[in-house]
């Protein structure tokens, strides 16, 4: 399957890695969870090609999970979170900008290494869709490490579920019953996070997580 | 799905969450908590009488007949303790009485999660029974709602997510390597279709898998450097979370990553996974046992000590081999039952003296004899003293071991030693000495942590055949 | 004959890139102002600019060096070259053999180097300033046209502008993600490198804000035109770039069929002016930049050139 096909997927799929960066380098919360809906909107689009290209009707449902959980109903709460916590400043990463975008380049040059090299026989559009997936997975997991605030870790968290979506789709006929788990997941986890941020901020007046390492480990 | 056994052991858990959680007050919900989880107890034990055909979805083979009564009779001997330990929770306030009908319910839920995480075919299907376990537990872990225990909570939610995440990535290319062999649909995420065309498999891939498995649901298991969640967890979720968390959901966690190994294992060209678990297990031993001596808190402390444990069995898994396999399965049942019998005393401590600082208790064995020489005696029993079971299994790891790297086993002993010193200058603390503390009377049952602690006991001196056989087919399959 | 047909063709282009360049100036200026409701200034207007420049006396500095004197004329010259060889209506000029694009680059990056020590030569602070952050934005956007230039002639073969053009044109060049990502970085480098917002305001009379016309404000008379007119003709360099390499559709081969080359010049033309509208609309949607935050934005355009080699390396069909 080559040809133009190919490649609309291959750019779906990249610009979903570039969307990642993107969000690795804002600094300011309410841009980074308009980024994060752009993130979802073109996993849902990249989920939707490839229910077209495989002919997996079910996918489609996928997409439309994610366009609508993730793109919509998610940042639009996240949004009217962040509004009541009062948190519209700057976000203070643990590590500069310009090294967590290194480090990301770092971590996207070794997913396409570790994942072409490891996949060397398989359908090829499969295969990079993995090492995309990977590089995703890998970026969220960075911008997780690298913030500081409770909201931008989420957000980290669901961009990473995001590349595991992908990585799901992109294997080709794997059957439904991940795909709802990873719809589930979505759920349980905006479920936890309305529960946990409301009762950060009214135990800590505060999503800092470095304000609560005070509370970490033994009291020292 | 017919009525059989397997379908009982997911079904009364799911029924009694449902129930649970519509019931209010706490004195009905507690009784009915433990009558659901005999009940479960009862449905498991049955496995052993009659087993029932395994299915696309669900499966009983020698592995998870002996995890999934393990799992029924812990949490059934928990739902006892904490029957009592939460009433005595709920009058110094600790609780809210609100937040009753949320705990039994999750609590249901967990046994529901791990018994499906245990009996579960699909391997998608076993992900997602223990990401809810996981999510559960997340749950319950911040359900007093102090800094503490929330930061507890977040930290165990980031981190299990992240390992839950990676573990998914590994299943999404399990089946990429199953399904050139297999051809695709819900045939090539079926463990039993999986083990039998495992030998044809993408090697490269399989190898890619397993280490994302490992980090995966390593994280779950407490494997150093990923255990930082466990810690907090155990400190400051409920102690029967905390009896749950050490020993059930570890071995669950663990279990899963024992069906991954043994497709490994069957791949002849596959990158032996032994040598990864082994360093994983050593350093998590060796640093577990460090960590012991300077906690303070009681809970923490044997939080680490589970930590050690867990090390100590994924050496063994790693080392592999008959002796080894089986000296790691037998290790698995006798931590989940001297560690919760262990949490339970300490319940019972910290309950009476009303703290879980070290400093603050002392001279037990005077003021509350009974529980006392209890928790010398888990006490014991967990640094793997003779003649309680944990001794016989870390004896057979030694021995298993010394035959082949003698080297690993100096390194091994070492950690075991010094966990030992570490428990048994923290236990001199609590449990001799001048007494420290209020000297109340223990509210709660001591009958839970006596039952564990009398199963070990007899363990340690005899082992009825049956078990025996059953762990040594399962230790062959292990590879 | 076929020689002499030849030079023509190289000198229409050189011709044209003269005049157009000016006449792109205006149009850009005529749709920011029409953006803002504006009259504007006439399309014609840099012409007169040009002409009346021309007219006035030069004023020196006392301190001014011979190097102050010469350096109009060799940005002029530097950036007239880079105008012609890239292809404009038709590729495979005659000095297309020249035309490799690392060489146009760093003709351009010389020139750069030249006026930032014009800037300097004078000794005044302004013209220091300017040239500091001119260079500033010079060491990382010149790795950053690198790695696209890189990632241009690993999918094209070639870092010969005519065989680029000539690959872009046909159908095997496909849709990918590293022409896409080069795209984006190119675009970045191209804002930053003509002194366009957000990096730079070209209509700014506020010295503090400046960085290009901060370097030539010492500059009068003839000297001031030719610095103008180089800088109209880089913009046209780095459009006729961008349409040369993303956007080759209608340039005419190596031929001299007159149907094929007026289809070449109005394709041309259209693009230029395509490019003139969206660079207006871009620059009126966007606020300036603050100078501590332009490292920031070219260091994206850098990492997505990098990504784009990176993919482009590691599997051969990206």
């Amino acid at each position: 399957m080559h040809g133009i096909t190919f490649d609309i997927a291959h750019l779906l799929a990249g610009s979903l890695v570039v969307m990642s960066f993107v969000q690795l380098y804002q600094d300011r919360l309410s841009a980074l969870i308009n980024v994060f809906a752009a993130h979802a909107l073109v996993l849902a689009l990249s989920v939707a090609w490839q229910a077209f290209v495989q002919e997996a009707p079910h996918l489609y449902i996928t997409a439309v999970i994610a366009l609508v959980f993730k793109a919509i109903v998610i940042p639009v709460a996240l949004r009217r979170i962040i509004v009541r916590l009062g948190i519209h400043r700057e976000i203070e990463t643990v590590v500069g900008v310009g090294p967590a975008m290194l480090l990301g380049i770092g971590l996207v040059a070794l997913s396409m290494v570790v994942m072409l090299r490891v996949t060397a026989d398989a359908d090829p559009l499969a295969r990079e869709d993995l090492a995309f997936a990977l590089s995703v997975v890998l970026l969220g997991l960075l911008m997780m490490v690298t913030r500081r605030n409770a909201v931008s870790q989420v957000i980290g968290f669901m961009s990473l579920e995001n590349g595991l979506v992908l990585a799901a789709t992109g294997a080709k006929g794997m059957p439904l019953v991940v795909e709802i788990s990873v719809a589930f997941s979505v759920l349980i986890a905006f479920i936890v996070i309305g529960i946990f941020l409301f009762r950060i901020r009214e135990r800590f007046d505060t999503v800092d997580m470095q304000a609560m390492d005070r509370f970490r480990g033994e009291k020292r | 799905m017919t009525m059989d056994a397997l379908s009982g052991v997911l079904l009364i858990p799911a029924l009694s969450a449902c129930l649970l959680a519509a019931l209010p007050g706490y004195r009905l919900t507690a009784r009915l908590n433990v009558l659901a989880a005999f009940l479960t107890f009862a449905t498991a034990v049955s496995l052993f009488v009659v087993e029932p055909k395994s299915g696309p979805y669900l499966l009983v083979d020698d592995l998870n007949k002996v995890f999934i009564v393990l799992t029924t009779f812990v949490s059934f001997t928990t739902s006892a303790f904490s029957a009592s330990y939460i009433g005595h929770e709920i009058e110094i306030g600790r609780l809210k009485p609100g937040y009753v009908r949320f705990y039994h319910a999750m609590y249901q839920v967990l046994m529901f999660a791990m018994n499906l995480a245990l009996v579960a075919n699909n391997i998608g299907l076993m992900w997602v029974a223990i990401e809810i376990a996981t999510l559960t537990t997340v749950l319950m872990v911040g359900i007093y709602r102090t800094h503490e225990a929330l930061e507890a909570a977040w930290k165990y939610f980031i981190l299990g997510s992240v390992g839950i995440a990676l573990a998914l990535f590994g299943t999404i290319l399990i089946y990429m390597a199953a399904r050139p062999v297999i051809g695709e649909g819900l045939n090539a995420m079926v463990w039993t279709v999986l083990v039998t065309h495992a030998a044809a498999f993408d090697p490269a891939l399989l190898n890619v898998a397993f280490v994302f498995l490992l980090l995966g649901y390593g994280t779950k298991v407490g494997l150093a450097p990923l255990h930082a969640w466990l810690p907090d967890a155990h400190a400051e979720g409920p102690t029967p979370i905390s009896a749950v968390l050490s020993g059930l959901l570890l071995n669950v966690a663990l279990y899963a990553l024992l069906r991954f190994k043994m497709l490994l294992a069957l791949n002849p060209v596959a990158l032996a996974p032994g040598p990864l678990m082994v360093a994983m297990g050593l350093i998590s031993c060796v640093f577990a046992a460090f960590m012991l001596y300077r906690r303070r808190d009681i809970k923490r402390m044997f939080a680490y000590s589970s930590i050690e444990h867990m090390g100590i069995i994924v050496f063994a898994f790693g080392m592999g081999g008959p002796l080894a396999n089986f000296a790691g399965l037998l290790h698995m049942t006798m931590h989940s039952l001297t560690k919760s019998a262990i949490f339970f005393a300490v319940g019972h401590i910290a309950q009476v003296k009303g703290t879980q600082k070290i400093a603050d208790m002392g001279g037990l064995t005077v003021t509350h004899p009974v529980l006392g020489w209890g928790l010398v005696l888990g006490v014991v029993a967990i640094a793997g003293l003779p003649p309680l079971g944990i001794f016989m299994s870390e004896f057979l790891v030694v021995s298993s071991t010394f035959s082949r790297q003698p080297w690993l086993v100096i390194i091994l002993v070492f950690g075991i030693l010094i966990a030992l010193g570490g428990l048994f200058m923290q236990l001199n603390k609590v449990a001799f000495g001048e007494p420290v503390g209020p000297t109340g009377p223990v509210e709660a049952s001591y009958v839970p942590m006596f039952a564990h602690l009398a199963i070990v006991f007899m363990a340690g001196i005899y082992l009825p055949p049956a078990l025996v056989t059953g762990f040594q087919n399962v230790a062959k399959l292990l590879g | 004959m076929a020689v002499i047909r030849d030079f023509a063709f190289q000198g229409t282009q050189m011709l044209l890139v003269l005049l157009l360049s000016p006449l792109l100036t205006g149009f850009v200026r005529k749709v920011k102002a029409r953006l803002l409701r504006r009259q504007g200034p006439p399309l014609l207007q840099p012409y007169r600019d040009l002409i009346r420049l021309m007219r006035k006396d030069v004023v020196l500095a006392d301190n001014a060096s011979w190097l102050f004197r010469v350096i109009p004329y060799f940005i002029f010259a530097a950036t007239w070259i880079a105008a012609s060889l890239v292809p404009t209506f038709q590729s495979g000029l005659l000095f297309s053999w020249s035309a490799d694009l690392i060489a146009i680059i760093a003709v351009l990056g010389s020139a750069r180097f030249f006026l930032a020590l014009a800037g300097l030569d004078v000794g005044t602070s302004f013209g220091g300033i300017g040239s500091s952050r001119e260079v500033m934005i010079a060491s990382l956007a010149e790795p950053a046209m690198l790695m696209i230039v890189f990632t241009l002639a690993l999918i094209a073969g070639s870092t010969q502008l005519s065989t680029m053009a000539a690959f872009m044109n046909s159908p095997e060049v496909g849709l990918r993600v590293s022409l896409g990502l080069g795209l984006i970085a190119l675009i970045i480098v191209a804002i930053a490198e003509n002194a366009r917002i957000p990096v730079d305001n070209p209509a700014t009379h506020l010295e503090l804000t400046m960085v290009h016309e901060a370097m030539v404000l010492e500059y009068s008379g003839r000297h001031l035109a030719l610095i103008e007119l180089a800088a109209a003709l880089k913009l046209l360099v780095y459009l006729s770039l961008i349409a040369c390499l993303f956007a080759p559709w209608g340039m005419s081969p190596p031929t001299a069929e007159p149907r094929l080359l007026i289809i070449g010049v109005a394709a041309y033309v259209a693009k230029l002016a395509v490019g003139g509208v969206l660079l207006a609309v871009f620059e009126t949607a966007i606020a300036k930049m603050r100078v501590f935050r332009v490292p920031g934005f070219l260091g994206a355009a850098l990492m997505l050139a990098l990504l784009a080699t990176l993919l482009r390396f590691v599997s051969r069909s990206f």
